[in-house]
């Protein structure tokens, strides 16, 4: 069976428009663009992200070590982009996670409505009211405070802010005409839900992925700095900024290399978050 | 309205309910030993068993819980497991100075996102827009730890302009504890040195803390006015003759204060998880520090209180929110 959906060809077309002539938005797909390139082919020909040469130690920026050397001395350029795999890996990772468990629960809710709606809701509200990193602290030091275990914990704190969007979506779509003509043709609710609901709500699922993949790498990079996430020697950039914080007198490019690659990896997300924002919901800009 | 209220009132205690099953949940579903954490790796396992019957540990979940609740319905939140004090006296003492440095970090993000907000939207498409947009940015995307590694550094550090870590210079001599806020007790005992040294020391963390908040701020102003400018009834107060300063104050502003109060409510959650990385770098006594120290040392009871606290002040901030919405737009009823 095949019903026709809102969202059109010729509507996906018109908002990729909107999207090309978004400045902000572009911006922030170049540079996007670029930490990927960097991220996958940088350490291929920058070498071992680990490797020590104590005689450079702190050594400014120069034309061996673009960014310079940490305190024990590492090149910091290479440290930087293999932070950049963890970093965006764990970044897209805990969005998916949570976007998966927050959409899910949040188009049961929508969908069975009464106790189910009533209940699915509270469950939300609860997390809610959870302070997040606090939860993530604690979660992080009873598992051990490693990489995988900083993703649980941001993703477990992250999804309902999905679950709410979804719901919302779904109490709007479920009496329009094209979810009844679905239902009229016979569609079970599982199919209703993919077919339909899911796909006409993409649009606020993606603005608010693209805002979360920053807010899960600073909320990771923030564990890592205060050592409930990745361990050093690990290349991860709260770790080095952490690792590298009583040197900044001396070598402030060791922190800093590390925290201006969390901003521009925040801020790219942001841009195209702020960007799909104004082509799908130009209210909320 | 009351019937709004007390509704509301009813789902908060059900939200802190849930709020402390899960966190029970949660930290007897991991898989560490707290009594372990609390002696160390060298201790014996007689001494071990004997920590656990003393603090409860040995006891199965269902009870546990229900000791646990039936103490926090008479205020008791248990003990620490690190400090062996009361978790309610311990959250006393270190909560003042949480509360101090997000009211400063409140009051930074106010005077510099309100007012760089407005000026940007009334220079709409200009330099200091741009300038203004730029902020908002790279507010919002800086890792809080690192501008205060960078603040303290050099407003410390180089520039020797203010005082470094700590709520107190060493050689200061803290007031009589009255409400645990070192400017207030500071008032209170009529010591203007002590004042003026809190308040040096809380420019700083309080800056660093509100850097995010006043980027955001700046962001939702700019907006929510540019919005409220565009509309048909600012035209007409202006066509009227009206002088700017009056349609802004009086007709625009106001009308642009209904989306910037969601933005505090949403304020409060990111105010609270900078302050955790805050205080741990300006080495600032307050709930953050202690749910640090606390989860390093598997201590849950302490965590379980600390997050309970945060739910219940991020419940009554929302509540608020929500009852000041009234008071600004007649259209929305409680009913």
């Amino acid at each position: 069976m095949t019903t026709t959906l809102p969202v059109s060809r010729r509507s996906d077309n018109a908002a990729l428009r909107k999207l090309r002539r978004n400045s902000g938005a572009m911006l922030g797909f170049v540079l996007l663009l670029l930490l990927l390139l960097a991220a996958l082919f940088g350490p291929l020909f920058l070498g071992n992200p680990g490797a020590q040469d104590l005689a450079a130690r702190l050594s400014p920026p120069s034309a061996a070590h673009w960014l310079g050397t940490d305190q024990l001395g590492r090149d910091v350029l290479t440290r930087v982009l293999s932070g950049a795999r963890i970093s965006l890996g764990l970044g897209v990772s805990v969005m998916l996670a949570s976007l998966i468990t927050g959409s899910l629960i949040g188009l049961l809710a929508g969908l069975l409505s009464g106790w189910w709606d009533e209940g699915l809701m509270r469950l939300t509200d609860i997390f809610l009211a959870f302070p997040s990193l606090i939860l993530a602290m604690a979660i992080s030091a009873a598992l051990g405070p490693n990489l995988t275990n900083v993703m649980i914990a941001v993703a477990l704190v992250s999804w309902p802010t999905y679950a709410r969007l979804i719901r919302a979506q779904v109490l709007a779509l479920r009496e329009r005409e094209f979810v009844e003509a679905a239902r009229a043709l016979g569609s079970s609710q599982g199919r209703v839900a993919l077919r339909h609901l899911l796909p006409n709500s993409l649009a606020p699922l993606l603005v608010q992925g693209s805002f979360d993949v920053g807010s899960a790498i600073l909320t990771a990079a923030g564990l890592g700095f205060i050592g409930f996430g990745a361990q050093p020697p690990t290349p991860e950039w709260g770790a080095m900024v952490s690792e590298t914080r009583n040197y900044i007198a001396q070598a402030p490019w060791a922190s800093s290399a590390p925290a201006v690659a969390i901003l521009l990896t925040v801020l790219a997300f942001n841009l195209i978050g702020d960007g799909l924002r104004d082509v799908f919901d130009p209210r909320g800009r | 309205m009351l019937i709004y209220i007390l509704r509301r009132l009813a789902l908060m205690v059900f939200v802190l309910w849930g709020v402390t099953l899960a966190a029970f949940l949660i930290s007897h579903a991991l898989p560490a030993d707290p009594a372990a954490a609390a002696l160390g790796n060298n201790a014996r396992e007689a001494q071990l068993q004997e920590f656990r019957v003393r603090n409860g540990l040995d006891k199965s979940l269902p009870v546990q819980y229900g000791v646990y609740m039936g103490r926090l319905l008479t205020g008791d939140l248990g003990t620490s497991l690190r400090t062996q004090n009361s978790i309610t006296a311990d959250l006393k003492q270190f909560f003042p100075a949480t509360l101090e440095l997000t009211l400063g970090a409140v009051v930074f993000a106010v005077l510099i996102g309100l007012p760089l907000g407005i000026l940007a939207a009334l220079q709409h498409g200009k330099a200091l827009d741009l300038l203004a947009r730029i902020f908002a940015l790279l507010g919002g995307a800086t890792p809080v730890y690192w501008l205060a590694i960078l603040a303290l550094n050099v407003f410390h550090e180089r520039l020797g302009w203010l005082p470094g870590p700590g709520r107190l210079d060493a050689y200061s001599l803290a007031p009589p504890v009255h409400s645990g806020l070192m400017t207030v007790d500071a008032v209170l005992a009529r010591d203007p040195q002590v004042l003026v040294d809190g308040l040096r020391h809380l420019i700083l963390p309080g800056l660093v803390l509100g850097a995010f908040s006043a980027a955001l701020l700046t962001r939702m102003t700019r907006s929510a006015l540019l919005e409220v400018l565009s509309q048909d009834y600012i035209r007409t107060a202006r066509a009227k003759g009206l002088k700017g300063s009056r349609v802004i104050w009086r007709h625009a502003l106001k009308n642009a204060a209904l989306p910037l109060l969601t933005v505090f409510g949403s304020l409060f959650g990111s105010l609270l998880t900078g302050a955790v990385l805050t205080e741990t770098i300006f080495s600032w006594p307050g709930i953050g520090s202690y749910a640090t120290t606390s989860a390093i040392s598997l201590d849950f009871p302490a965590v379980m209180g600390v997050t309970l606290v945060a739910g219940l002040a991020y419940s009554l901030v929302n509540l608020i929110v929500d009852l000041a919405y009234a008071s600004f737009d007649p259209r929305i009823s409680f009913s």
